[in-house]
This record gives structure tokens, sequence and C-alpha cells, in this order.
């Protein structure tokens, strides 16, 4: 009963299912060379580390649900008479914008849930993009030669911000719409070519019937696809450049110690998404977040106490609250500096940041490579510098929320903006000098460790009666860490006479350059570490001091 | 009519015609004044404007004056009418500690009874709104939705979109309509106490009072749901960009240290 087929001496049979599927796929794509020098890539573990992640992971939480909401959303400014669900808005004049969301919120199965999973993701993403920053800034890690990611990194927490505002100002409600009005106002304020842009933004007069639809396309399309395409550069950038490392033993700027992407990262990362969804899931089911139906749908003749947009653009709000309504009238024009210069201000300032990179390596005049990360203490004018910056920008984000902050702690609201307009100036200052003495008082604390050891807590009496602390040696491990570091000289001006004893009358940014190397890494800026003969001669002597 | 006419450019015709037309009103007021409704309930309504009297002088006479007259303390009482006294004593407002950019809401410590002779004597000092009466302000036939669009129109700006209040110049605040008794933020409306402005039946009529009244109910009343979980106080942004902050991106910072305390073992070779 056998058949031909059956007999016929069996080779070494089918390969497993995986394997021709990838031996199909590379021989069309050529993928197993790219997977090859990929898969093992090593990244470091730290937990700072992953900030980034949870800025990937919610960025895509946020497409996921967006495309849902696309799916029920009516980007149009039709005025309706709502007849939904929701009782306290029954027969109320509306846009089609403001009713659809309305519905997504009761009317659409599992719409609410999307919605406030997408809006708390925006929040969490812009948030994760800040702490994410602030490790890059303050561990050096954009330094030669991640400029340009950082400057990514940047662009992308800028976009996410107006992506996050034009989301914010679709469903057309009374909070959004007044947070429209302030913008337009912003725009208004620019000299000469405000009128224009916004006659061109909103297709004539405030309100119009346009700027929904203008902002859904903006919003869905034209900002989340650059934002794609520069979240891809950075993950590209970051493979291409291996991710930075903390010193430690075995740690040097040529190599990087750390677990390969697969298997390891792999299901690491990819557990962690579910975990970071999984948060923002929870929070999105527990707790509301732009309660739409409560805020009412907008007209130009309302407005509501308490009308902030969301926190990432809290600082724009607080530089124009704190600021004074002063302008300037001349020739029939009005210039109205009240706004204007807070928008003048916020450019400034997120400029700063984000140049940072350039102007470090300027005056330092620092033209290497690196991939050992700094610990912030080692580093207390950058340190000291991005403290002073964070200060402002919290400074900032309470003027943006004074009257919250004047009610909830009885104060008045006049003294909270006179304390936000004295800590935008004083704080940063107050800031700066504070974060250095401590980031010095730290690689003090450094330098005792390695010369003595670690203090133990053990206090012992010697035969004549003398109370010594005892002091752990530290491991050789640790000594390494707390030196790895290196110290910079200040960059001098250089001779002032060349080579044929000619004088060479030094440059206006030289000397400038020279100031502020010196205040970088002059003996004001830095502990010098110990040296190996300071260690030698403690560690050789009889016991310690 | 020929005498009358020959004499109108007398030097006392003035005279006679002031004293004709003050004869006139002095008349149509004792024929229409409240004598005639005083004397119907005299002895209750004297009762209690007696009790009120001496309430007064205890509790209030040394900011607004013995007769309600006010003083540099404390505004003139004439004419607030009961509603006034109603909602300032009734919520613990009056009598005032202290003074301040605002009297707060506190303890209520006068009985109901005494709150309503009080007001009887303060309204026997001037005409003035009276309290309301119950289906003034209760929910009957109210339309929530337009209370809505009345109370963003008019009260929002300063009490928030649904009432959680919000702040004024110099420590001044609109406080949080939560808790608060339906007929107190009608006589709120009436008599527009400390920075509130008034709203009269004029300017917002009985049936939008009901209205405001009925939608706060809704959104902030005791049995209101909030379809989106935890309010967060109803502040906006603020409250809810902390929460980002602390709770969101918190957890999820845990989470990653979490995630990057448990590694793959590291071989020992």
């Amino acid at each position: 009963m056998s058949t031909a087929a059956n007999d016929a001496p069996r080779s070494r049979g089918k390969a497993p299912a995986g394997e021709r599927v990838a031996d199909w796929a590379d021989g069309r794509l050529g993928i197993y060379s790219l997977a090859k020098a990929n898969m093992r890539k090593i990244f470091p573990d730290h937990w700072s580390f992953m900030l980034g992640e949870i800025c990937l992971y919610s960025f895509i939480i946020i497409i996921l649900t967006g495309v849902y909401l696309t799916l029920f959303f009516h980007p149009s400014m039709n005025e309706v008479t709502y007849h939904g669900s929701y009782v306290p808005m029954q027969g109320q004049l509306m846009s089609e914008a403001y009713k659809s969301t309305l519905d997504i919120s009761f009317d659409v199965r599992g719409g609410l849930l999307i919605r406030q999973i997408h809006h708390w993701a925006a929040i969490i993403f812009l948030a994760g993009m800040f702490v994410h920053m602030m490790r890059v800034f303050f561990t050096g890690a954009f330094r030669k030669p991640r400029e340009i990611n950082w400057l990514f990194g940047f662009l992308l927490f800028v976009l996410g911000m107006f992506t996050g505002f034009t989301g914010y100002s679709l469903p057309d409600d009374l909070l959004s719409g007044t947070g429209v009005r302030f913008t337009q106002g912003a725009i208004l304020s620019m000299p000469v070519v405000g009128t224009y842009i916004s006659m061109f933004l909103f297709g004539g007069e405030f309100p119009g019937t346009d700027f929904v639809a203008r902002f859904y396309s903006i919003h869905i399309l034209l900002l989340p696809g650059i934002m794609l395409g520069l979240v891809v550069g950075h993950l590209i950038l970051v493979f291409y450049h291996k991710h930075t490392q903390f010193a430690g033993p075995g740690k040097t700027n040529k190599n990087v110690v750390g677990m390969p992407l697969l298997p390891v990262y792999m299901a690491k990362a990819g557990g962690f998404f579910f975990l970071v969804f999984g948060v923002i899931a929870a929070v999105a089911g527990l707790v509301s977040v732009n309660p739409i139906w409560a805020i009412g749908p907008y007209r130009p003749d309302q407005v509501s106490t308490g009308a902030q947009p969301d926190w990432y653009m809290g600082f724009a709000e607080g530089l124009v609250r704190a600021m004074p309504g002063w302008e300037i009238n001349a020739w029939g024009h009005t210039l109205v500096l009240g706004v204007f210069i807070p928008l003048v201000i916020f450019g400034i300032f997120l400029a700063l940041i984000a140049l940072y990179p350039f102007i470090e390596s300027w005056v330092t005049g620092d033209k290497r490579e690196h991939h050992i990360l700094d610990r912030p203490r080692n580093a207390p004018t950058r340190t000291a510098f991005g403290v002073a910056w964070v200060t402002a920008y919290m400074v900032m984000l309470i003027g943006g929320g004074n009257d919250i902050v004047a009610t909830h702690f009885h104060l008045s609201i006049n003294a909270v903006t006179w304390f936000v307009r004295i800590g935008f100036f004083a704080g940063p200052v107050i800031a700066f000098i504070v974060t250095k003495r401590i980031c010095l008082g730290l690689q003090r604390r450094d330098k005792e460790k390695v010369l003595h050891g670690r203090e133990s807590g053990i206090i012992k009496r010697l035969p004549h009666g003398e109370f010594i602390e005892v002091h752990e040696p530290l491991s050789q491990e640790q000594l390494h860490t707390l030196t790895a570091h290196e110290q910079y000289k200040p960059a001098e001006i250089g001779p002032t006479v060349d080579e044929n004893g000619v004088e060479r009358k030094a440059k206006g940014t030289d000397k400038l350059r020279a100031k502020l190397s010196e205040a970088y890494y002059g003996e004001e800026s830095q502990i010098p570490k110990p040296t190996v003969e300071e260690y030698k001669e403690i560690t050789s002597g009889h016991g310690h001091h | 009519m020929k005498k009358l006419s020959a004499r109108r450019r007398h030097p006392l015709a003035a005279l006679v015609v002031l004293l004709l037309a003050l004869a006139c009103t002095g008349g149509l007021y004792a024929a229409f004044a409240p004598a005639g409704k005083a004397q119907a309930d005299e002895t209750a309504q004297s009762l209690a404007i007696d009790e009120g009297k001496k309430l007064y002088a205890v509790g209030c006479a040394s900011c607004h004056g013995t007769g309600g007259q006010g003083t540099s303390d404390g505004p003139s009482l004439v004419g607030v009418g009961a509603a006034a006294v109603d909602f300032q004593v009734g919520t613990g407002r009056m009598p005032a500690q202290q003074p301040g950019a605002q009297v707060p809401k506190k303890k209520v410590i006068y009985s109901q009874a005494e709150i309503d002779q009080l007001a009887s004597y303060i309204a026997s000092l001037g005409a003035g709104p009276s309290v309301p009466s119950e289906e003034k302000y209760g929910p009957e036939g109210a339309d929530i939705a337009k209370g809505g669009e009345l109370f963003r129109t008019n009260c929002a700006q300063c009490h928030n979109f649904t009432g959680k209040g919000g702040a004024l110049t110099h420590g001044k605040y609109a406080p949080t309509l939560e808790d608060v008794d339906p007929k107190h933020i009608y006589e709120a409306m009436q008599t527009g106490p400390q920075n509130m402005p008034s709203f009269p039946d004029t300017t917002l009529s009985e049936q939008n009072k009901k209205d405001i009244i009925a939608y706060l109910d809704a959104v902030n009343g005791d049995e209101t749901v909030d379809p989106g979980g935890l309010s967060l106080g109803g502040l906006g942004p603020v409250s809810e960009g902390l929460f980002g902050w602390i709770f969101g991106l918190g957890a999820c910072i845990a989470v990653a240290v979490w995630v990057a305390a448990r590694t793959a073992k590291a071989k020992k070779s």
C-alpha cells in the first residue's frame, strides 16, 4: 500500500517555517546582513537611558489612539444643535467639531477612554521629553558627535508642543477656544506681519469658520509626519553613534559595556512598552482629562477663569501673565509690548537650550568625541546653567497658573505675579550659585572618599584613649569610577606676540571666550581630583588622619 | 380760570404748587404705604423685628452702626433686604471674624430662626429683596442646558466653568459653588455680596436664576457623576499637568527603574 512518494529517500527534510520565511525575506530585502550587524548591538544599562523609551512609547500610543479618534471626529465648524446623550448640553448650539467630540465621549464605544489615553499620553510624552532632554543635558550626552541628535530631540520637543496645542484646540470647546484666541493675540502682537498672518491663518477675522479644519490637518498630518521622520532619524543616530555610558571599570570612550539588543533589550523594551501603555491606560481609565462636556462649546463672547493651556504651553502663558501690559501707540499703530516681548523671550529661551552644545564646545574649545557621560557634579558650570534654566522655566509655570496658586494657597494673585516677575530674574541667579556650590561640595566629598575611604560609622578607642572613626577604603572599581572624569584647563587667549615677536591684538571674542572658559574650568569651578601621589602618600602612611 | 391764569406769576405761586405737590405725594404714600400690610401680621412681625434688633445690637452693631446706618468698618444695611442677611449670616460670612481682602465662608453661628429675625429687622430699615421661596430655586421647570449657557456667559469668568471658583485681584476670590445651598446661590445673584456684582431680576429673570441653579446642581451637585473618572478638582490643565508629571510620568519612571534593575545576569567567566 505504499506509494512512490513515501518510498523516495528523504533528504534533510524541510527547514522550519521561521527559517523559510527569513530566507524568503532575505532573498528580497537583504535583511540578513542588516540584522547581523544590529541585532547584537550593545546597549548599556541604566534606568535614565529608558526615559527616551517612555517618550517613544507614548508617541506610539498617541498615534494609535489618534487614528481611532479620527474615525469619529468631524473637523468642521458648521453650527449644529446637540441632541446627544449628555443632558446638560441638550439643545445647545455648537460646532460640529465640538458635537463630534461630545459624541466620542458619550456615544462612541470606548471613545472616552481612547480620548483620555490620547490626551494623557500627550501630557506624559511632553513631560517625558522634557526629563529625557534634561538627562541628556546634565550628563553631557549632547557633546560631539551627538549635537545633531540633540537638535533633533529639541525639534521633537518643540513640534510636540505645537502638535499638542493644535490637538487641544480641535474640540472647539470654551477652554481651547480661549487658548486659540490667546494665540491669535500673540500673532497680532508681531509688528507689521502679525495682522497678515492672523488673517491668513484664520481665513479672515477670528474665529472664522476655517481654523478647526486647518488645525486638523496640521495636527494629524503635517506635524506628526515631521515628528515621525525625526523620531526615526533620532533612533538611527542613536544606533549609529552607539549609546553613551557612565564611567566605570572596563568602560572606555571606545567601547560600550552592556547587553545585546537581541534578545535582552528586545525583551526588555517590548515589556517596557506594555508597562508604559499600562500606566497610561490606568491613568486614563481612572482620571479625567479635559472634560470638554463640562467646559461648554466655544463662543467668543464667553470666557472662564482658570483658562490655562496644557502644561507644555504653561511657560508661554506665564510669560504673558507676568509681563506688565505695556504698549506703544504711535502714528496710528499700536505695538503691544505686553505680548510681543513674552513672545520674543519664549523663542530666545528655548533657543538657548537648543544651542547650548555649540556654545559649550566653543567656550571650552573641546572638539573631541565623548562617549563617556559626565556626572553632573563634575561639570559644575554646565549643571548650574541647566538648573538655572529649569528654574526660570518652573517659575514661569507658576506664573501660568498664578490664579490657581493664589486660590489654593490663599495668596493674593498680585503677590504671586510679583513673585514670578522677580523670580524669573533672581531665581536663575540664585539657582546657579547654589547649584555650583553643591557640585563643588560633592566633588570635595568624592575626593575625601577617594583619599580617606568611606566613613564606616565605627568609632574606635585607641589604647592611649584617643577616639578615631574607622574609614573603609574604597574598592579599586569605586576608586576608578570616582576619578575617571577628565579635568580641563581653561582655554587661554594664546600668545600675544607671534613667532616674529610682533605684537598681536587679541580679538574681543577670544577675550570673551577666555573669560567664559575660566568660569567653566577655573580654580573657582572645580576641585582638583586626587592625584596618584596624594593617594599613595595617604594610604602608605601609618593609618588615617 | 382767568383768575388762576392771572395769578400764576404771583410771587407765592411756586410755593402753592410745591405745597400741593407735597400734599399729593404724602396722601398717596399714606394710601399705598406698607401701613396696611404691617397691620395685618403686626404682632408676629414686630416681635421678630424686636428680637432681630436685639440680636443685631449684640452681633452686628459694632461695625454696621446701631441703626444699621453703617460705619467706617462696615457698610450701611439700609435697603439691603432680607435676602442679603439670609445669605451673609446663613453662610457664616457674617458676623465677620477679621477685616481682610474678603470675608470667608465659615461656621454658621446663628440658628435659622435667629437669622430670620435679623433679616426682619434689616428689612424693616428699608425695602430690599426678600428671601426667595423654595419654588424659585427648586429644580422643577428648569432648563439645565440654558442654565449652562447663562452660567458661562455671566458667571464663569470668575467662578470657573463649573463653579469651582477662581482668583480675583489682591487676595479677593470668587468662591467655589460646590455644596452651596441653592437658596444662597439665588440670594447671592440677587444681592451681589462682597465683590460679586448683583444680578437683579431685570438682568437675570427669575427663570434664568432657576436655570443656573439647576445647571450647577447637574454639573457640581452631590449626585454629579464625572464620566471621565477623578476630576482633579475640575481646575483644568494646571491640575492635569501636575498629575501627569507626578503620577503619570512618575509611574513610568518608577517602572523604568524597576525594569533596569532586573537585568539578565552577566555570565561570570
